[in-house]
Parts: structure tokens; C-alpha cells; sequence
């Protein structure tokens, strides 16, 4: 960058910060409205639990300069549409030694999905924490007879859009009372963790440090209520374990894997922090 | 063959008549959070140490610190800005905070630059996997030397 375009972005800085607008490290003041027709919460006074540690909870939507906020609120700009489309075909296809698709048990996706992405992580039958992800995996393998799929593969993150997207502007429902509780607690340890050589904690950046930058990066709250999402960086669709592994990495540390039941339980709490927030369906960020 | 002989054993000579061996980073002393010995005997080099604030693989000070006389882009704010630091604390003080500051601010999130655990789960650089057992620091001894050398520089 030559001096002369920062001396412009400084100036440009200084005009918002003193004159007509936010700080520029602050959320934006802006509404997400997708395809002007569905109102997306994207800011709302915390849950009880985050007390003496969040007042308000933000989408990283907000956090996100307005090219990119953009992208977001047109289905047609919106690059996660490629993944949901093929998610939607998945579902309805036959596989595997049954005979059967989804939708022979399911029906509609827009009925038997509806609402199911805003309850997860979720405490299955069998009492186990599990992610949307292992649902999936469990019909295929269990009722359809065929082969599960791998957790950022782009059939499963395909899938996964196709499902999250039945709960676009439906507001963050996880359980976490219950049986869900132990796991819950576990989460939340780990989410105050100084993982690594940088000894970081998800809260050292996402709770303490939201709005700042870290070098070229707005931190934002790491709310996972938009996934799973399009990063243009990756150009592809991220899934919240991924992130948990790329954020985990960054700190200098030895990571967990994706679908682990360290991250399981990561999810659910970190999910549990946007209670108050809607479902993006499928976020768009940098 | 034979000249690598003779600079090892020119090596091996220095080495042993050097006034001043390093300080590990299992021995650094901190007094209040401040560290008055040099960790290498050596004044370090403030231009050294100007590109090592700005390095994402080495310091990469200004990821979180503003130093405005430094021409690296993208300075964040996650810590206070170092414009002045010279001004505000000695040089003990500044080699204490960029060897561990967490003695000096236990709350901090700044990582400790010349220290090798204990640490949770720590991983080989940014690689996602274990750590090798002798784990290095993030910068080396001469290399805090020059950030120290560097931020005595800072003066408003």
C-alpha cells in the first residue's frame, strides 16, 4: 500500500469516526434483509448465561464491510446457492442398499427440515451430543444403506446448506439444560482455554477483543450462526468444525478434528452464545 | 572437509572464550515483571528489529500494536500502541513484556515471544499438529534483543 492510500484511509477513518457514522471498529449499523423479504436478527441482547460477559451478541455478518455484507442478501450473489442446490438434488436421490433418498422419510425438505438446523448440536437418543453432521451420517449408513459422508466433504457441507437454509430467520434454539448440560459445561471450558505456543482462547480474541483488528482481520464475536458459510478467502463452504480447527491452528496449537467430541461440545456452547440471534441459513463473509 | 574442520574448531574456540553464554529461556529472571540481564551479553540491533515487529513469521508485533514510525500495513489494535514506549517503560521493563508478558500483566493476551511452556496443546509453528519435544521459542535470544534495541527507539 502506497502512503498516500493510507493517508486517504486514515483521513476516511478519522471523517466516520469524529463526523457521520460509527467507529470503524465497531458492528455496522445495518439490517439484514435477504432477497427484501426475509428479516434476519443479527443483533440482540445477550442470553442470561453470557452475564458479566456479553451484553449484546452480534452476527460476524456485521462485522463485515458492505461488498460482502451484500453478497449475503441476494440469493442469486449468494455462492452458497451452488451448495445447496446439489444438497437439494442429494436429497432427493436414491442411495445405497435400501433404496431409499431422504425424502422418501423426510418428505419436503422445507417441511422435514424446518427448524432442525437452529437445535443443533443436539442430545440424540442414545444420549450422545451430536452434530448435524452425525445425523446425516447416522440416516445414511443406518436407514438409507449407504456410505457416510466425510464432515467437510462438499457432499456433506452441500447437505448441511440444504438443511440450514429450512431455518433461515428462525432464532438460535439450542438446548442446554438437561442432558445437554454436561456437555455444555465442557464447551464452555474449553472456549476459556489458552490453547497454544500464542496462548489464545476463543475468548481472547471473541469476547475480549471483538471489533478490533488483528492485523487485516475485523474480530468478530464467532457467532457460528451463520454456517455453514461461503469464506471468499477458502472461495468454498466452510463448516464450523473447520473454523474451530483453522482457529485452533492459528494459536500455535495442536488442534482437534473436525467431529470430535471436543468440537461437539465447542458447538454447542459457542451455538449457545447467539441465543437471541436467527439462522443465516448460509453466510457469506471474507 | 578440512576447512569445515578447522572453522568448527574456530567455532568451538569462540564459543568456549565467549564472556557470555545465552540465557535459556528456562532461566530468564524476572523482577516485577521486568528483566535487567541481557539475554545475550550483546546490544541488539534496532533495524534487525524494526523487520522483526512487522515479520508474520517471526514478531509480527504490529498484528496487535500500532507503531506508527514502522511502514508495515495493516497494524491492529488489539494491544496498546508502542508509539512512545520508550517514554513509558525501561529497557528491563520492555525486554520483560516482549520475553513474557504476562508477568507483567497476568491478565494479558499477549504471548510470551521467548518462552517454551508450559503450554496447552502446543503445535509445531502453524501446522495444526503436536509440537517436537524441544519445542523453540518464537523468537530467539538475539532476536529480542533487537525488538528491545528497536522499541528503545520509540520516543514521542
Amino acid at each position: 500500500m502506497t502512503l498516500r492510500t493510507r493517508a486517504t484511509m486514515f483521513a476516511a477513518a478519522a471523517a466516520l469516526a469524529c463526523g457521520f457514522g460509527p467507529a470503524m471498529a465497531d458492528p455496522a449499523e445495518a439490517e439484514l434483509v435477504v432477497n427484501e423479504d426475509i428479516t434476519i436478527t443479527t443483533k440482540a441482547p445477550a442470553a442470561a448465561h453470557l452475564e458479566g460477559h456479553l451484553d449484546t451478541v452480534y452476527s460476524g455478518w456485521l462485522f463485515r464491510e458492505a461488498e460482502t455484507r451484500k453478497m449475503q442478501m441476494d440469493d442469486f450473489d449468494n455462492p452458497m446457492f451452488v451448495y445447496a442446490e446439489r444438497g437439494q438434488e442429494a436429497w432427493d436421490t436414491v442411495e445405497g442398499t435400501e433404496g431409499k433418498s431422504c425424502a422418501n422419510c423426510h418428505g419436503d425438505i422445507a417441511e422435514g427440515m424446518k427448524g432442525v438446523r437452529a437445535t443443533m448440536p443436539k442430545v440424540n437418543a442414545a444420549g450422545n451430543l451430536w452434530s448435524m453432521e452425525d445425523f446425516i451420517n447416522d440416516c445414511r449408513t443406518n436407514r438409507m444403506g449407504a456410505e457416510a459422508w466425510k464432515w467437510n466433504s462438499d457432499n456433506m457441507k452441500s447437505m448441511t446448506t440444504a438443511v440450514s437454509l429450512q431455518s433461515r430467520g428462525m432464532p438460535v434454539a439450542v438446548a442446554i439444560d438437561g442432558p445437554a448440560a454436561e456437555f455444555w459445561e465442557r464447551g464452555k471450558e474449553m472456549y476459556y482455554t489458552r490453547y497454544g505456543q500464542l496462548e489464545l482462547s476463543c475468548a481472547s480474541c471473541h469476547e475480549q477483543n471483538y471489533g478490533n483488528y488483528i492485523r487485516a482481520d475485523h474480530l468478530s464475536q464467532g457467532q457460528t450462526n451463520g454456517f455453514p458459510l461461503y469464506r471468499l478467502k477458502d472461495a468454498a463452504a466452510v463448516s464450523i468444525h473447520q473454523r474451530f480447527v483453522g482457529c485452533i491452528r492459528d494459536t500455535r496449537a495442536e488442534t482437534f478434528a473436525a467431529g470430535s467430541q471436543e468440537f461437539r461440545e465447542l458447538e454447542l456452547y459457542v451455538a449457545s452464545r447467539g441465543l437471541g440471534l436467527d439462522i443465516e441459513g448460509a453466510g457469506v463473509r471474507p | 572437509m578440512k576447512s569445515h574442520v578447522v572453522l568448527a574448531a574456530l567455532a568451538a574456540t569462540l564459543a568456549a572464550t565467549s564472556a557470555f553464554a545465552e540465557v535459556a529461556p528456562t532461566e530468564v529472571t524476572f523482577e516485577e515483571g521486568a528483566v535487567a540481564q541481557s539475554l545475550t551479553g550483546t546490544a541488539g540491533n534496532a533495524e534487525e528489529g524494526s523487520k522483526i515487529v512487522a515479520n508474520r513469521a517471526l514478531g509480527n508485533c504490529v498484528a496487535c500494536h500500532v507503531i506508527s514510525a514502522n511502514s508495515a500495513d495493516f497494524q491492529g489494535n488489539i494491544g496498546p500502541t508502542l508509539d512512545g514506549a520508550a517514554d513509558r517503560w525501561s529497557e528491563a521493563q520492555l525486554r520483560g513484556i516482549v520475553v513474557d508478558a504476562k508477568h507483567t500483566f497476568p491478565d494479558s493476551v499477549m504471548p510470551g515471544m521467548f518462552k517454551t511452556g508450559p503450554y496447552i496443546r502446543p503445535g509445531d509453528a502453524y501446522t495444526g499438529k503436536a509440537a517436537p519435544a524441544d519445542l523453540p521459542p518464537i523468537l530467539t535470544a538475539a532476536q529480542v534483543e533487537d525488538v528491545v534495541a528497536y522499541l528503545l527507539t520509540l520516543k514521542e
